[in-house]
């Protein structure tokens, strides 16, 4: 029965609804509801059957799109590419397929220079089943990414699955040119458990879901500046902070990752001696720093508004 | 793995003009269907693949069913299973067969 309790799944776009959960949906629920109605058109589709080679030797079963969704369509009239990590198989983690699709879109990006990109992350990291060649795939990507945006692409990550973006997909995020995440969404290269593992429950409690949350978790990426905007887990507001990104987002010189880079320097400065989340909101002079975790959207993206201002001219 | 075939034949083409459906995720207790209009109008064909070994009876049951019911003539359903439970299963091809009988736009 819990199968049908917890199903939220693909109805008829016509049916499907701006205030639905990012969260909630698939990533072709979120491709389609994201994008104008019927824009989307799919590049090799599951139709094509273009599995991973690697999953059958393991017996695991494959997915006709290896988890990746990529494809054009258009966002409130103007053309966009779009990638989308299906993050409830194998944990939206990037394999050989999974990620050559990224690689080619972004590769498409760059030719076409125009048309902005948007990656719907929802990824626990590399597939540990084919680890060499998705790790490869991460290298890959990355470079794609970069030269999209050297080539004038702007590339905007969205950030709000169950999966979160962990790993290889935390370095992706950090190359885009803008990244928006809900509180859902979290951003990180080790997860929690892999920290604990290595380091030992004193340095990091992965059963302690408040720590997890506010040291991985949508409003601390945001107030740190890791994130650029805050959104809350609509369709609707992920649209809405797209379209404002696409339009926002810095272009890639070498103006911009000065900027950057002194971004980053301020940042390790000001709040290397913090040991908790809740130190570094206090030292930025958030009011009522504990109050954030439970804070609504709406409120905190006036917070955050108010003590970090957007900075346009890093990344 | 295990993958497994039944043919039937079906009393009526399935209406609609799409050419293709894909509904669900490979997941644990959750499959993906693909319908694909490729056959005869009077034939379907359900071609699975699982994770979940020597269940071939309800397999061949809910599909038996499935075509009784909907009777999707020219379609042919291919099905990447994560072991998901037999009403789930039927859910996914109900689904699929909804999918792919709207309209193409």
């Amino acid at each position: 029965m819990s199968a049908l309790l917890t199903e939220t799944e693909d109805k008829p776009q016509t049916a499907w609804d701006d205030a639905a959960s990012w969260y909630e949906a698939s990533a072709r629920q979120r491709v389609r509801s994201l994008l104008d109605a019927g824009s989307f058109k799919e590049f090799i589709g599951p139709e094509q059957r273009e599995v991973s080679p690697h999953l059958r030797v393991f017996e695991l079963p494959e997915q006709f799109d290896d988890g990746m969704i990529v494809g054009r369509g258009r966002l409130s009239g103007e053309p966009a590419f779009i990638a989308a990590q299906e993050g409830r198989f194998m944990g939206g983690a990037f394999g050989e397929v999974h990620g050559a699709k990224l690689t080619g879109l972004l590769r498409a990006a760059r030719y076409v220079k125009s048309i902005p990109v948007l990656i719907l992350f929802d990824t626990g990291g590399v597939r540990l089943q084919e680890a060499n060649a998705g790790e490869l795939a991460i290298a890959e990507i990355m470079r794609a990414l970069i030269e999209a945006r050297m080539a004038g692409v702007k590339v905007v990550g969205l950030i709000g699955g169950r999966a979160g973006c962990y790993g290889g997909g935390g370095l992706i995020a950090g190359c885009c040119s803008a990244l928006a995440v809900s509180e859902q969404g979290r951003i990180s290269v080790s997860g929690p458990e892999v920290i604990e593992t290595n380091r030992g429950v004193e340095e990091f409690d992965s059963k302690d879901r408040a720590l997890v949350w506010r040291t991985m978790g949508g409003k601390h990426r945001r107030l740190l500046g890791g994130a650029d905007a805050f959104t809350s887990d609509t369709i609707q507001s992920f649209r809405d902070i797209a379209l404002h990104l696409i339009r926002s987002a810095p272009g890639f010189g070498m103006d911009v990752l000065k900027a950057e880079q002194a971004r980053l320097g301020e940042r390790l400065e000001r709040f290397s001696s913090c040991a908790d989340a809740l130190d570094i909101w206090k030292a930025e002079g958030v009011p009522d720093a504990e109050a954030v975790p439970a804070m609504p959207a709406e409120d905190f993206i006036a917070v955050a508004n108010k003590v970090r201002e957007p900075r346009y001219d890093a990344r | 793995m295990e993958t497994l075939s039944y043919r039937h034949r079906a009393q009526q083409r399935m209406a609609g003009s799409k050419s293709m459906a894909i509904i669900g995720v490979v997941a644990s207790g959750n499959l993906e269907v693909l319908a694909e209009r490729v056959l005869p109008d009077t034939e379907c064909q359900v071609d699975i693949s699982t994770a979940a070994e020597g269940f071939g009876a309800v397999w061949e049951a809910v599909v038996a069913d499935f075509v009784e019911r909907s009777s999707p003539g020219g379609l042919k359903f291919s099905i990447n299973d994560g072991g998901a439970r037999p009403d789930t299963v039927a859910l996914r091809l109900a689904q699929a067969v909804r999918l792919i009988e709207e309209n193409d736009r």
